[in-house]
């Protein structure tokens, strides 16, 4: 789902990257307020566990490959403005050093991965488990279900940035400009992926660590409290 | 518990090689040579930008490990240290600047 550049008009990227900059200002004013320095730690291991489970590369049936993003964990756990800034430094450096994503496409990937991923996981995980005990099946099944939600909402707005570039952007004579293949290749193509697999992938990894974490759970809630218990 | 949460990270870097395992490109990130190879030609756009920036470690390959299977993998698992450790370092960064803005202005809403 890391967009290359070259694929989106410098106008998408330009847009996508506007629309960001206000979602990072907002991210940083929420954490500022509600992120407990000791959290910092942890929530950086959190950017650092999205930025490895991007390396498990799944096969896809048609030929090509996908993979977990992780953003529904960090989202799930510090919330979705703290997984805002997580995933986008974890984009950052994907960008940078590993040429995984455009440098100038990095707007549109913070949008689909960083912005839209963790928000849909984190309200599809919250309306679920409402109420569920940690570590209880309602509350690993809402994880789960979360992550399948999230990166096919990122996956399919992903598509659709892909699939109106020919729309929007050709040359003189007619050929695109920029990624080839119109809605009707592009969303299918990427929806497969994601419906099929990648959104399997991602809800069990989901459940898997908030299990893995339910041994000990420590949600920032859960950590203001702890810090409350302590002045008093 | 962070130890329980290191070993977890520790044990996605030494399995990472698994991602190698899948054959192929994801949709829509393929290189420029590969589309001109479905499409006949690399649209005019994609061109202007090809060069833009190639990144250090290209596909998360250490170049210099040579080709065979073990040194990719050896390869990916250290582009998975190289990359947790900047991940983990920018986002201390950020987050430490951040959080510590607000420590600043503390006592004042205590008062």
């Amino acid at each position: 789902m890391h967009i290359p550049d070259g694929y989106l008009s410098p106008s998408t990227c330009l847009t996508l990257g506007a629309v960001m900059l206000p979602v990072w200002y907002r991210a940083s004013a929420k954490l500022k307020k509600d992120l407990d320095v000791k959290q910092v730690p942890l929530l950086s291991m959190g950017a650092v566990f999205c930025f490895l489970i991007m390396m498990f590369n799944v096969p896809i049936p048609n030929g090509t490959t996908a993979h977990a993003i992780g953003a529904t964990l960090v989202a799930i756990i510090f919330g979705p403005w703290a997984a805002v800034i997580a995933m986008s430094v974890a984009l950052a450096i994907q960008a940078l050093v590993f040429a995984d994503g455009g440098i100038l496409a990095f707007g549109a990937n913070a949008f689909n991965m960083a912005f839209i991923a963790p928000f849909v996981g984190y309200y599809v995980y919250k309306f679920i488990s409402k109420n569920a005990l940690q570590g209880s099946t309602r509350q690993l099944a809402a994880g789960a279900i979360a992550g399948y939600s999230a990166i096919n909402c990122a996956a399919l707005v992903a598509s659709i940035e892909f699939g109106i570039q020919p729309l929007f952007f050709t040359a003189a004579d007619g050929t695109p400009l920029y990624c080839p293949y119109g809605l009707d290749v592009a969303i299918p193509a990427m929806m497969v992926a994601h419906l099929t697999v990648a959104g399997f992938i991602e809800g069990i990894v989901t459940a898997a660590a908030l299990k893995f974490m339910a041994v000990q759970p420590v949600t920032m809630l859960q950590a203001q409290t702890n810090k409350k218990e302590e002045v008093v | 518990m962070m130890k329980r949460y290191w070993l977890a990270i520790a044990a996605l870097i030494i399995l990472s090689p698994l991602g190698l395992l899948a054959d192929g490109t994801a949709w829509g990130e393929w290189g420029g040579n590969d589309l001109s190879e479905t499409l006949g030609y690399i649209p005019q756009g994609m061109q202007n930008v090809q060069d833009v920036w190639a990144g250090i470690f290209p596909d998360y390959s250490i170049g210099f490990l040579g080709e065979s299977s073990l040194s990719q993998s050896i390869g990916y698992i250290i582009a998975a240290i190289i990359g947790s450790a900047m991940v983990y370092g920018l986002s201390l960064l950020l987050t430490k600047m951040i959080a510590a803005k607000k420590n600043s202005t503390l006592p004042c809403s205590n008062k």
